[in-house]
């Protein structure tokens, strides 16, 4: 193809290229960090001069990552403009600063807290929402094995009375990580199980509700207008409530992304995503561009189908994930 | 935050060409600018996509393009020409084995709607070509898998083979196989699991059911809102199982589907089916040219355009163009652009068809009020010519005898006139040619570019 010569071109750009350092790139998104900042410091170091090509390449490197276009020329922009309002000749400084912005690149200047918001006092209950087979169901399992790790009494509420299997994929979870289920029969309203499960979680003292709902595309109308109603009946079993609501992203969707968020948010008030999936090769570098109009912060990120493969997000190294994989394609 | 389709996207340059009133090869560039960034939204792949452009950039530079009179007609003509064509034709075709039972896999990424599709199938091959499928619960991994084919297969009241999820999915497959034949099943459809294709050992495992099963059909399921990675998956599992047909689901939502071309264009592999949605009988064919437009962010633009082409009086454009220009724009004009839209067909449909249509809010729910448009007809009818062409003479009590004439009220005449002087206002904007072609409202003056 006639545009792997950018690859070719970045392997020419890479100055030292030892298999030690390569090595250290491996992990972006899995390892643990050590110095986000230094290891962003190498990546740019590789590049001899920061020019033109530089800036396309980085382009690139986004675009691949599903950050969209508008986002990535912003991006971009910002880069450049740095650069100049620092007046800055030196190209190690150059450097610097390009890769400071990068780190800024998700947080802008505050840094985001990615814990969630729990109930003052008494029960805490979660909403997970999002789009057909992204991973809401798996994600409950997971935070509930987490919660109750942490010693919580967790719950979960069967919310998805649609889908053929779901609410057995639900028990299954509940079995796996020991963590009652309250359910209705297939077909049953699903606001009417939240309210169930709500009275059930009260009354068995429980700390978290998680609760299930079936996948819905962002256009259906009647759809989001049900999740609508569930979201009201736990707002009224529950003063404060829900404490959080979770739109769950899946890293390999491009910009559709953007229009779930606007659409869910619109309908729910999204307060967080989990980014599921990020243990393939897609980036999900949407939620960037999510970040910057929309201001929903990541939370979580999936990394697995196993009940232990949910991480915390953390931006930084997030950020540099987008960079690595690319950095090491090169390298190979 | 919207996705401008390309139609919006190539209207400011269209803008400039008409000042200059022809098309230099700079014009072409900014208008292939345009086609990179609406297939990139679109989420094509960025190799897919420079490839493309670059194609389609030889065409453009050539007679078709700068020669016309048309030029951003010509580029969407020429962009959706290449475009329907690398998506290939259609073929919607299952395999048929002379050695009965037919065995089709399904493989994909996690949560692409296998196993949906897989009842899908069932269901069509029942239904339309009236076969006697046996599905196969080949899922051991996720939770519920099983039990979700199995009410799938209740619904549709068919046998579901399965083993538990204790035996290994080569071995289903081998058992299934042999229970088809035994029961007299045309066709075996074997749900898999969901897995990366980075995952070696779970791509073993499909690569082992393969070698046993022998399958006629390898279905590769996509999920539509796949963004830039769809290249990389596609080639992947191509690579490693040899895919017979894509079926791309999820298209009942708003996504452009550009993984359709990546798709595509890495595998050289048909897409047979699409998915609109989670009910079984939600799987049609795939259209090329459909998908061509969608992806474009057009809707069906190209049959609003012939439309306009065969009802839209050339001569009469470039008079309005014109006149537009010159602000003399009258409401006699105005009543004739009415009638020529109206010969188009049924104006909510139009609307529907019209670029950007899709951005306008309530615009799928949009009725448009053909009463209300024979009131405009009949208002502007009553007029004399003297206040078709001088609408600011026309005073409280002519505005009375207008209303009465056409048996509406006055504030129907009030309203149409108040249209009128903002649809003037509009038009200089629009010839100002600064503005980038994003009025709110119900633009009349068709006009496509
Ligand atoms: N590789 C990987 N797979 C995941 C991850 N999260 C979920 N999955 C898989 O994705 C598929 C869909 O997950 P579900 O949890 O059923 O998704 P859902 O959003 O509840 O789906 P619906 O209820 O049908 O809308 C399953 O096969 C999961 O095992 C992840 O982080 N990584
Ligand atoms: N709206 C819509 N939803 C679909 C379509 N196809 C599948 N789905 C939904 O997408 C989700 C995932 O579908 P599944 O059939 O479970 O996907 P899968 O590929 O078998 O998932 P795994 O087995 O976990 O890998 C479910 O909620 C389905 O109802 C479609 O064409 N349109
Ligand atoms: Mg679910
Ligand atoms: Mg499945």
């Amino acid at each position: 193809m006639i545009v792997l010569s950018f690859f070719k071109k970045l392997k020419e750009k890479i100055t030292h290229q030892t298999e030690s350092v390569t090595d250290k790139f491996k992990d972006g998104l899995t390892k643990t960090r050590n110095s986000f900042s230094g290891r962003m410091n190498d990546l740019v170091a590789r590049y001899r001069k920061v020019d033109e090509d530089f800036f396309e390449e980085l382009e690139e490197i986004l675009i691949q990552a599903d950050v969209g276009f508008d986002t990535v020329m912003e991006l971009i922009e910002e880069l450049k403009m740095e650069v100049k309002r620092r007046n800055i000749k030196d190209s190690s400084e150059v450097k610097s600063v390009i890769s400071e912005k990068l780190v800024e690149i998700y947080n802008g200047n505050e840094k985001e807290d990615s814990s969630l918001r729990y109930g003052k006092d008494g029960l805490t209950v979660i909403l997970f929402v999002g789009v057909n087979g992204v991973g809401k169901t798996t994600t409950i399992g997971k935070l509930a094995h987490r919660f109750k790790s942490d010693g919580k009494s967790v719950m979960m509420a069967a919310g998805d009375t649609f889908r053929a299997g779901a609410i057995d994929q639900l028990e299954v979870w509940g079995e796996r990580v020991g963590v009652p289920v309250i359910k209705q029969a297939e077909g049953s309203d699903p606001a009417a199980v939240m309210y169930d499960a709500i009275r059930a979680a009260k009354s068995r003292g429980a700390d978290i509700l998680l609760c299930d709902t079936a996948g819905r595309l962002q256009n259906k109308v009647n759809l989001m207008k049900e999740l609508e109603k569930v979201k009201r009946v736990i707002e009224r079993e529950v003063p404060g409530a829900p404490h959080e609501v979770l739109l769950v992203l899946d890293a390999t969707t491009g910009q559709n992304a953007l229009i779930q968020a606007k659409t869910f948010k619109e309908a729910t008030d999204v307060s967080g995503i989990v980014l599921t999936k990020l243990d393939g090769t897609a980036k999900g570098g949407i939620v960037l561009a999510i970040r910057k109009e929309l201001n929903i912060p990541v939370k979580y990120v999936g990394l697995g189908e196993k009940m232990d493969d949910l991480q915390q997000f953390d931006a930084d190294r997030y950020v540099y994930g987008l960079f690595a994989d690319a950095i090491e394609e090169e390298a190979e | 935050m919207a996705f401008e389709g390309l139609a919006d996207r190539l209207q400011s340059t269209m803008q400039k060409i008409r000042g200059k009133g022809k098309v230099s090869e700079a014009d072409v560039k900014e208008m292939m600018r345009e086609v990179r960034l609406a297939l990139l939204e679109a989420d094509v792949n960025f190799k897919v996509v420079k490839e493309f452009v670059k194609k389609v950039s030889e065409r453009a530079v050539g007679q078709e393009v700068m020669k016309s009179l048309t030029p951003g007609q010509q580029v969407i003509k020429v962009v959706k020409e290449e475009l329907t064509e690398l998506m290939g034709g259609e073929q919607s075709r299952i395999a048929v084995s002379n050695r009965p039972p037919t065995v089709i896999m399904m493989v994909g990424l996690q949560g692409a709607g296998k196993t949906t599709t897989t009842g899908k199938l069932a269901n069509l091959l029942r239904k339309k070509y009236n076969r006697k499928p046996l599905l196969v619960a080949g899922d051991i991994y996720r939770p519920a898998a099983i039990k979700q084919l199995e009410t799938l297969g209740k619904q549709l009241s068919m046998p579901v083979f399965s083993l538990g999820d204790k035996i290994s999915p080569v071995e289903i497959a081998r058992q299934a196989l042999e229970k088809a034949k035994e029961d007299h099943h045309d066709y075996v459809l074997i749900d898999t699991a969901g897995r990366l294709h980075v995952d070696e050992k779970l791509m073993d495992e499909l690569k082992d059911i393969k070698e046993l099963a022998k399958p006629d059909e390898i279905f590769l399921v996509v999920d539509a809102m796949t963004g830039q990675d769809a290249v990389n998956v596609a080639q992947s599992f191509n690579e490693q199982l040899g895919v017979t047909g894509v079926v791309l689901t999820k298209l009942d939502g708003d996504t452009r589907g550009g993984a359709a071309l990546s798709i595509r264009s890495v595998t050289n592999t048909p897409i047979k089916f699409v998915g609109l949605g989670e009910k079984l009988d939600a799987l049609e064919a795939f259209h090329p040219e459909r998908m061509a437009s969608r992806i474009l962010g057009m809707g069906d633009v190209m049959t609003l355009i012939e439309k306009a082409q065969a009802n839209v009086d050339e001569e009469k454009a470039k008079e309005l163009e014109k006149k537009m220009r010159t602000a003399s724009f009258t409401l006699d004009d105005f009543l004739d652009q009415l009638g020529q839209v109206r010969q188009m067909g049924p104006l909510d449909e139009l609307l529907k068809m019209m670029p950007g249509a899709n951005k306008i809010k309530g615009m799928n729910n949009l009725q448009i009020d053909e009463k209300q448009i024979s009131h405009v007809e009949a208002i502007i009818q009553s007029m004399t010519s003297d206040e078709k062409t001088h609408p600011e003479i026309i005073n409280a009590n002519r505005r009375k005898r207008i209303a009465k004439g056409s048996g509406t009220s006055i504030q129907e005449v009030n309203r149409l006139l108040k249209q009128f002087e903002d649809m003037k206002k509009m038009m200089k904007q629009m010839t100002g040619f600064q503005q980038k072609g994003k009025k709110k409202g119900f633009k009349l003056p068709f006009n496509p570019f």
